[in-house]
């Protein structure tokens, strides 16, 4: 009678004593005392991961570049990865860390530009726009501990106005002319930052040469690093150019410093 | 009891293709005081006629901000007002959390229209009995909509909706050419003469029965207090008003009438037509 008493239909109770309930599973004897607590695992780490980008912003637009390798830990293993789009006439985005997680957040961009264009009201999303939306998305997948694992460099223009901004796995953003995620902002952002103080002004060849020698630096230092990268160019009278891949060339004189 | 045999619901239809529940709630915007709209190259103007319900009570607010660059008047139910004018104020605030910036004031009129028809197709519902001007100014320059019960918007250059409200269009289509080039002080007093003309030959505008909002480049909405209505209405004084244009008025002002009685098997109709015809 007892035992009836304890018993309710959403709680059986065992079978045998520290025997199954009903619908539950059976623990052997000698097992692990909590097998099962009823909870489950969010992503702990990327798996294929993109290295470093770097993003500047010059006299009248915005650059910027990334390697087109896919490290699956050490290994080398995809060598043509994309890392940087057009999102649209006035954005370009770059992205590093886990390529599924971008690809992911790509394929919501680009449902919002569709979405967007669909309207045809003549209104198309600004750069501060969707960098406080990746923000927005960026710090709620953390809040729920399922962070998109991503940096994410957003540039593009507004108006008369550039701008270069940035968004972690964290949601923590940020906007400075001068950019560089992951290994670059320990090896890029010192090289970047002089030569934007020197030249605040800097033309668009300028920048890309720039740009060249900074990645070439990247390519030397970072082993999760390739020698072929893409160019995200966007300008007040060219409107949004990728290039790429362009190649690197094989120069060790930084080795010797 | 009925009007006419297909009013029953909001959802049935006329064998003429009308829906009469709607056409009614139609004529509750004409029931609210007249409020005007208009625009320039610059700035949009929102003027209000309140209206107190008695002698002793203080006039009843017609211009709601929305956000910074937003704000409407009604001409209606006020209660149905407050609830479409907070839903305008939390979509244009979860915008701003999700884009940092201003909601486009064409996308929050498209998400409006949407609300607005849902209550016309369902059987559970009533449509608003609210007119609304919607004032913004975005980055597509300066706007003037007019939306209705039956869920239709317009974009407009200026408009007029409420009571006697003919006459205020009638000012504004004789003046639209002016309106677009001049001034924002002169647009301020096309838009107080245009509401004179929809008064009563006895009543006047006053400091405490006139609303003005204005809004535009670099200028975020703003409801002018007395004093700055007084200067303007100092200003439109010595003006002659338009001689009121009685059919208009007259036939803006009727209540709606009912069918007459001898159709025979023809459909009863409803005598007041839709201004969306």
């Amino acid at each position: 009678m007892a035992l009836l008493n304890k018993t309710d239909w959403y709680t059986p109770a065992p079978f045998w004593q520290n025997g199954p309930a009903p619908g539950a599973f059976y623990h052997f004897p000698g097992g692990s005392t909590h097998v099962d607590a009823g909870g489950f695992q969010r992503s702990q780490a990327p798996i294929t991961t993109g290295t470093s980008v770097v993003g500047i912003q010059f006299k009248d637009g915005v650059l910027i570049a990334a390697d087109i390798l896919g490290s699956y830990g050490s290994l080398a293993r995809f060598r043509n990865l994309e890392r940087v789009m057009k999102v649209n006439d006035n954005i370009i985005l770059g992205a590093g860390g886990d390529y599924a997680d971008y690809q992911c957040l790509k394929s919501n961009i680009e449902r919002k530009i569709l979405e967007e264009e669909c309207l045809d009201d003549g209104l198309s999303l600004k750069p501060k726009a969707l960098h406080c939306w990746l923000t927005r998305v960026m710090y709620n997948r953390r809040s729920h501990f399922d962070p998109f694992w991503n940096n994410f460099i957003i540039g593009g223009l507004e108006g008369d106005k550039v701008f270069l901004g940035t968004v972690d796995k964290l949601g923590t953003a940020y906007s400075d002319p001068v950019i560089a995620t992951g290994y670059g902002a320990y090896m890029a952002t010192p090289i970047l930052r002089k030569a934007y103080e020197e030249n605040k002004e800097m033309t668009k060849d300028q920048a890309i040469e720039l740009l060249y020698k900074v990645m070439q630096v990247l390519f030397y230092r970072d082993a999760r690093s390739f020698p072929k990268y893409q160019l995200g160019i966007i300008t007040r009278e060219g409107g949004v150019e990728i290039r790429g891949p362009l190649t690197l060339d094989s120069y060790w004189g930084p080795a010797i410093i | 009891m009925f009007r006419n045999q297909y009013d029953s619901d909001v959802t049935v239809w006329s064998p003429q293709g009308r829906l009469h529940q709607v056409e009614y709630a139609m004529e509750a915007v004409k029931l609210g005081s007249a409020t005007v709209g208009l625009k320039n190259k610059t700035h949009a103007v929102l003027i209000a006629l309140k209206r107190a319900s008695s002698e002793l009570s203080a006039h009843q607010k017609k211009i709601f901000p929305i956000d910074k660059h937003m704000g409407i008047s009604i001409s209606g139910l006020t209660a149905d007002a407050r609830m479409l004018s907070r839903y305008m104020r939390t979509e244009c605030l979860n915008y701003k959390y999700s884009h940092d910036d201003l909601l486009p004031v064409s996308r929050l009129l498209a998400s409006l229209g949407n609300k607005l028809q849902t209550c016309t197709q369902r059987y559970d519902r009533r449509p608003y009995g609210v007119g609304l001007l919607i004032a913004g100014y975005d980055d597509q320059g300066p706007h003037i909509y007019q939306t209705c019960p039956s869920s239709n918007y317009f974009d407009c250059k200026a408009m007029a909706i409420g009571a006697r409200s003919q006459s205020a269009r009638t000012y504004l289509e004789k003046h639209l050419n002016d309106l677009l080039t001049c001034n924002l002080d002169e647009l301020i007093k096309h838009g107080l003469r245009a509401l004179r003309d929809t008064l009563p030959n006895e009543v006047d505008l006053s400091v405490k029965n006139v609303s003005i909002a204005v809004v535009g480049k670099d200028t975020n909405f703003k409801i002018f207090d007395e004093d700055a209505i007084s200067v303007y209405l100092s200003q439109i004084e010595d003006d002659k008003r338009s001689k009121l244009a009685e059919p208009d008025v007259e036939q803006d002002s009727k209540p709606p009438q009912p069918p007459p009685s001898d159709e025979g098997p023809q459909e009863p109709q409803v005598a007041v037509a839709m201004d969306t015809d």
